[in-house]
């Protein structure tokens, strides 16, 4: 919302100046957003006086000037036609920008006589287009600044402006009067009162108003009246000055009328020709299919139950929203007829949508307009035109009626105290409601009827808080719930996260978040991507599905990084998946990715290319760290964006997996653009179990006096027996005396053949209470070569 | 006897080898040495002269034996000088790599917070990212017509062909949240809701998915002013810098009443912004006392319970923070910004320590 500082003395009798308005206003909840002075730019340009003009000795066209300034006579040459002896001028001296040509003037020679500046054109100060000849002002002394003798003269041209954001609770303020009225609740002046005078009709209003039953209830009121023998032109100086100072382009007197009163009391109004109207008005609901010029110039179609306006020919009007082009006023246009309804908010706002306009008159009905002005609104519009355009007054003619608006809360007053925790005196929250058009009736608070916002209680509270000013508002301290020293307030699953972050950032990832909306292809690789998923608005289509997992979107920042020339990273996230479209079904993941080499080349050697035992040794450190158990089962068969091969489940048997880590699908890294090979790993923290929490302590350390043995063997198995299954069968052999059995050694073909493989493991054996013989330790032996070929059906190596 | 000290200690001095100092050993105190031969002749002697002859030769024995284990950690100490003289590396060549990785700004500032509130008394509380339309808007005082929902800018999830239920959306706030945990835990309450939301706006400064933290307390006789003490106490805990001063504007807001936007204090220098000095004023959270409908709708008695919320982005505080100018790079996961604008893992915060480095 835009409006003048001149405009809003019109409505309020004020000694402030403009910084105290504006922090008043933006304190009052009507924040400030700009405002421009255009008195800043001319502040420094002062008047001067031309004392002698001749002719340039060697250009027809210029004219050497001795102006008279306040800092004595000056020489300046000068191309204006009107550059003469005898004009005050306004003088532009050396060292000063001028903003309409955008330069600083210096000292300048013309043909070889010096010049000391110039005497300006209103297009070069910016205050017109006017460029003909330089500015005469008709009165002024030298040396006097030329803001003063506009602010004098001509104030429109020095109007502030100011701009300020409207919430949507408050229609009001969409009128400078509203505005005002704010401001003199705050105690910035007193808002002026201007009565309305109804103006009598000379003859009953020859067009007929209707309003179909079924449309009642989104225009319970529709009044107008004709005027005849209007004459449409130009507006005059004055309007056309406000009009544009906040942005709107002035088009005639009839229009510009209700434009003004748009603004001026958010009163939106519209003419039709009369002469273009067919028989009588008809406000109705569209059957739908129907189309209509609007003034915009664009045709709309309108849907079944939109409101419309409608003449013998059919749609003359967008009820509400914008008028239509057929009926619209013209310069030649000399009998009109001026609308002022009054329309149900929710229906405007949802044809508005509907059809995608923003117009004035839209932003102010589906905001809320005062019901009770729609005829005021109209007697003030009928006013001006009579003034502006001439011509003669119908009756007024209204269809429907007004609705009743009016409504009272209780003001608890020491309720205010108690919500905004600051000492507001009753009588002063009485005060304030009374000035913002509340009517005290004991302690029922009467609504004005432009504040369709306030809807109980708490509003009054507000009203009254924000006048009060909320900058003035002292700290208070929040008592805790609990005394002492507070208690922890994260969940398991919130610490599980945490120590997940920083494992995995300790192990060498990098934490990433990405858009929680991918592509439906990449969606739909890592089993995703359907309908239920699907979002109805997308950004772009880069964006249309909720992720089903963390990967696509980690592979889709490693291909932007690969394409940047970093080959080597990793990786993580954690956050929410999801597997369908209603709330609550999302998981939260924690998924990293590996790709290229282990470490840039270095001089160690140390530098490899990543595989699957780097994801697999990242993915148990950090189940680890969220606390899963050490002991978990390695399955295959997880998901086809794995590389069937590499891959393993870690789980808690069959059905309990807590992760997957593994090489990725070389077909989706290829989809995925990603430079393969990557290694990545998926984990599911809230498949954790929950420890069973029986306080800190920990159980006694149990240590063994008696020196542990070990002993390698090495077993020739068939090449896809896997190494955990060897393990078991070692550890089982004997479980009191094994505490632990590690694989050191693998070796594939070669003079084992085609086919086989030798794995070789360490056992350790901790005796308890007497130190192991040599035939003890054969024995346990022969137990362990026995478990293990009968468990992969392979033998020791010889 | 000095004689054969001054030979012995000489020859020590001069041995130049391990071998050599062994075969003066022999010489001199082995079995057969020298000194051995000396102390058979001490039988012959007078029982006087072994007096003196005895302590005498024994003296020597010890002094020639320490003179050689002297020599002998000499000689071993300059072999190992020697040797480690050869066994020169060049420390200049890097150490062997040690992978660090980085903690996103969002997880960092959503632990400082957490520390700050959870001083104050304030759990976490979490909800859904897709949510109903009642939760994300009517529960809110948001009713369907409403140009806040126009101006949300919400993302809308697909309804399949007959399913006539309002569309879900993704959550353009975390308020939900807050509805969630009233109906699950009811009064009184203090939360802080972070998480990620979602509003359909793509430009310079604004991104389809942000985090924000919603605050919420509710009890029998909760203000305004406490809610400014709560917001004072964290931007000064938050920014670490001492009585960081707000300043409360009114405005609007559908689920609270009264309302305010809350501003810090900050300046400008040379195009820098500081947060916590200077005259200038940054908006930096929405906030206000909840409305009566809004705790109805929690399930909560308004006429037995108030209190405050407030919203604020996490990831704008991050940025105000930490420096961090372009909002769009914190989704984008450009590994040089991880590596800059990331928190190492052991950069973990506590009040007790200090929240930042």
């Amino acid at each position: 919302m835009k409006f003048t500082l001149s405009w809003l003395k019109d409505h309020l009798d004020t000694t402030a100046t403009l910084d105290e308005i504006a922090e008043a206003l933006t304190d009052l909840g009507l924040e400030v957003e700009e405002i421009s002075n255009p008195a800043d730019a001319l502040k420094d340009f002062t008047l001067g006086y031309v004392n002698h003009a001749e002719k340039h000795p060697d250009a027809d066209k210029l004219r050497v000037c001795k102006v008279d300034t306040d800092e004595g006579e000056m020489q300046i040459i000068c191309g204006a036609p009107n550059a003469r002896e005898g004009i005050t001028v306004v003088v532009c001296k050396p060292g000063m920008y001028v903003p309409g040509i955008d330069t600083t003037i210096g000292v300048g020679k013309i043909r070889g006589v010096e010049s000391f500046g110039m005497m300006a054109s209103e297009r070069e100060l910016e205050l017109s287009e006017e460029h003909d000849g330089i500015i005469e002002l008709p009165s002024g002394k030298v040396g006097d600044k030329f803001i003063d003798w506009l602010a004098e003269n001509d104030p429109a041209k020095v109007d502030p402006v100011i701009e300020i954001a409207i919430t949507p609770n408050r229609p009001d303020a969409l009128g400078v009067e509203g505005i005002a009225r704010d401001l003199a609740a705050r105690g910035l002046g007193t808002l002026k009162q201007h009565p309305v005078e109804p103006v009598p009709g000379s003859f009953p209003c020859p067009v007929e108003v209707s309003i179909d039953d079924d449309t009642l209830d989104g225009c319970p009121a529709f009044a107008g009246r004709v005027i005849k023998g209007v004459k449409n032109g130009p507006s005059p100086q004055w309007l056309q000055d406000r009009l544009r100072a906040i942005g709107l382009r002035p088009i005639s007197r009839l229009v510009d009328v209700t434009n003004f009163f748009t603004f001026d009391r958010n009163r939106p109004l519209h003419v039709f020709d009369v002469d273009k109207v067919s028989g009588g008005l008809r406000v109705h609901r569209a059957e739908g299919g129907e189309t209509l010029e609007a003034l915009d110039e664009k045709t709309y179609t309108l849907q079944p139950g939109m409101m419309v306006i409608s003449d013998a020919n059919g749609p003359e009007s967008l009820a509400g929203i914008m008028g239509g082009e057929e009926t619209g006023v013209t310069d030649e246009t000399v009998n009109v007829f001026v609308e002022s309804a009054f329309w149900d908010h929710v229906q405007i706002a949802m044809t508005g949508r509907a059809l995608k306009i923003n117009s004035d008159a839209r932003y102010r009905f589906e905001r809320g307009v005062d019901p009770l002005f729609t005829a005021d609104g109209l007697e003030l519009a009928t006013q001006m035109i009579l003034e502006l355009c001439g011509g003669e007054a119908s009756e007024v003619v209204l269809a429907g009626t007004l609705p009743d608006h009016s409504r009272a809360y209780k003001l608890d007053t020491d309720r205010v105290q108690s919500l905004v925790g600051m000492d507001i005196p009753a009588d002063t929250q009485r005060d304030t409601l009374t000035a913002l058009g509340f009517r005290l009736d004991g302690d029922m608070a009467h609504v004005p009827s432009w504040r369709p916002d306030v809807q109980g209680e708490a509003d009054l509270v507000e009203e009254v808080a924000r006048v009060a000013s909320l900058t003035k508002l002292e700290g208070r301290p929040l008592p805790r719930l609990t005394q002492g020293v507070p208690n922890p307030v994260m969940t398991p699953m919130q610490r599980r996260e945490q120590a997940a972050r920083r494992m995995a950032a300790a192990l060498g990832y990098h934490e990433c978040i990405t858009y929680s909306f991918i592509d439906q292809a990449s969606a739909a690789l890592f089993g995703g991507g359907d309908d239920a998923t699907r979002l109805e608005n997308p950004i772009s289509s880069e964006m249309s599905h909720m992720r089903p997992a963390l990967l696509p979107g980690l592979l889709q920042a490693a291909a932007r990084n690969q394409a940047r020339g970093f080959m080597d990273m990793a990786l993580f996230e954690l956050g929410p998946a999801f597997h369908g479209g209603e709330p609550g079904e999302q998981h939260t993941l924690i998924s990293g990715l590996l790709v290229g080499r282990t470490e840039p080349k270095d001089v160690h050697g140390a530098s490899r290319p990543i595989d699957v035992f780097d994801v697999k040794a990242d993915a148990e450190a950090i189940l680890s760290a969220m606390g899963a158990p050490a002991k978990v089962q390695i399955l295959r068969g997880a998901q086809g964006w794995w590389h069937p091969g590499r891959h393993g489940k870690i789980c808690l048997g069959p059905k309990k997996v807590l992760g997957v880590f593994g090489e990725l699908h070389p077909k989706v890294l290829t989809e995925m653009g990603v430079k393969g090979p990557a290694m990545a790993f998926t984990l599911w923290p809230g498949e954790i179990p929950m420890p069973r929490k029986t306080g800190a302590t920990r159980p006694a350390l149990a240590l063994k006096d008696l020196q542990a043995v070990e002993r390698d063997f090495a077993f020739v198995v068939d090449a896809d027996v896997e190494a955990l299954t060897l393990v078991n069968a070692a550890s089982g052999a004997d479980k009191a005396l094994i505490v632990d059995v590690r694989v050191f050694d693998e070796f594939i073909g070669g003079s084992l053949g085609e086919g086989k493989k030798s794995l070789a493991v360490t056992v350790r054996l901790q005796p308890s209470d007497k130190t192991l013989t040599e035939a003890e330790i054969e024995a346990v032996s022969a137990k362990i070569v026995e478990k293990v070929s009968k468990a992969t059906g392979g033998s020791l190596r010889g | 006897m000095d004689d054969l000290k001054n030979k012995y200690l000489g020859q020590i001095a001069d041995a130049g080898d391990e071998n050599a100092l062994e075969a003066i050993r022999l010489a001199a105190v082995g079995k057969k040495g020298e000194v051995a031969l000396k102390m058979r002749e001490l039988g012959k002697m007078t029982p006087e002269e072994r007096q003196t002859a005895g302590p005498a030769l024994n003296a020597l024995k010890d002094e020639i034996n320490s003179a050689l284990a002297a020599k002998k950690a000499a000689l071993a100490d300059a072999a190992l000088d020697e040797r480690l003289r050869s066994e020169w590396l060049d420390v200049t060549l890097p150490g062997r790599n040690r992978p660090q990785g980085t903690l996103h700004p969002v997880s960092q500032v959503t632990e400082e917070l957490t520390a700050i509130f959870a001083e104050m008394g304030f759990s976490v509380a979490e909800g859904p990212r897709i949510d109903t339309d009642w939760y994300n808007f009517d529960a809110l005082n948001i009713p369907g017509h409403h140009p806040a929902r126009a101006e949300m800018d919400t993302f809308y999830m697909a309804r399949a062909e007959g399913d006539n239920r309002p569309p879900h959306v993704l959550r353009t706030h975390t308020s939900p949240v807050q509805i969630r945990t009233m109906e699950a835990q009811g009064a009184p309450l203090r939360i802080i809701c972070p998480g990620g939301v979602y509003r359909a706006d793509y430009d310079q400064t604004h991104t389809p998915m942000f985090h924000q933290v919603e605050g919420l307390a509710i009890d029998k006789d909760i203000s305004m002013a406490n809610l400014k003490w709560v917001l004072e106490e964290f931007f000064s805990a938050y920014f670490e810098i001492d009585g960081i001063k707000t300043r409360f504007r009114a405005s609007h807001f559908p689920f609270t009443e009264p309302s305010a936007e809350v501003d810090i204090q900050c300046s400008w220098v040379d195009g820098t912004l500081k947060v916590g000095e200077g005259d200038g004023w940054l908006e930096v959270l929405g906030s206000g006392m909840v409305h009566p409908k809004v705790l109805q709708a929690g399930g909560i008695d308004p006429n037995e319970w108030q209190g405050f919320a407030f919203g604020m982005g996490i990831d704008r505080i991050a940025m105000l923070k930490y420096g961090i100018p372009d909002l769009r790079a914190f989704f984008d996961s450009d590994l040089r910004w991880l590596r800059h604008y990331g928190f190492a893992s052991l950069d973990q915060p506590a009040l007790h320590g200090g929240l930042s480095r």
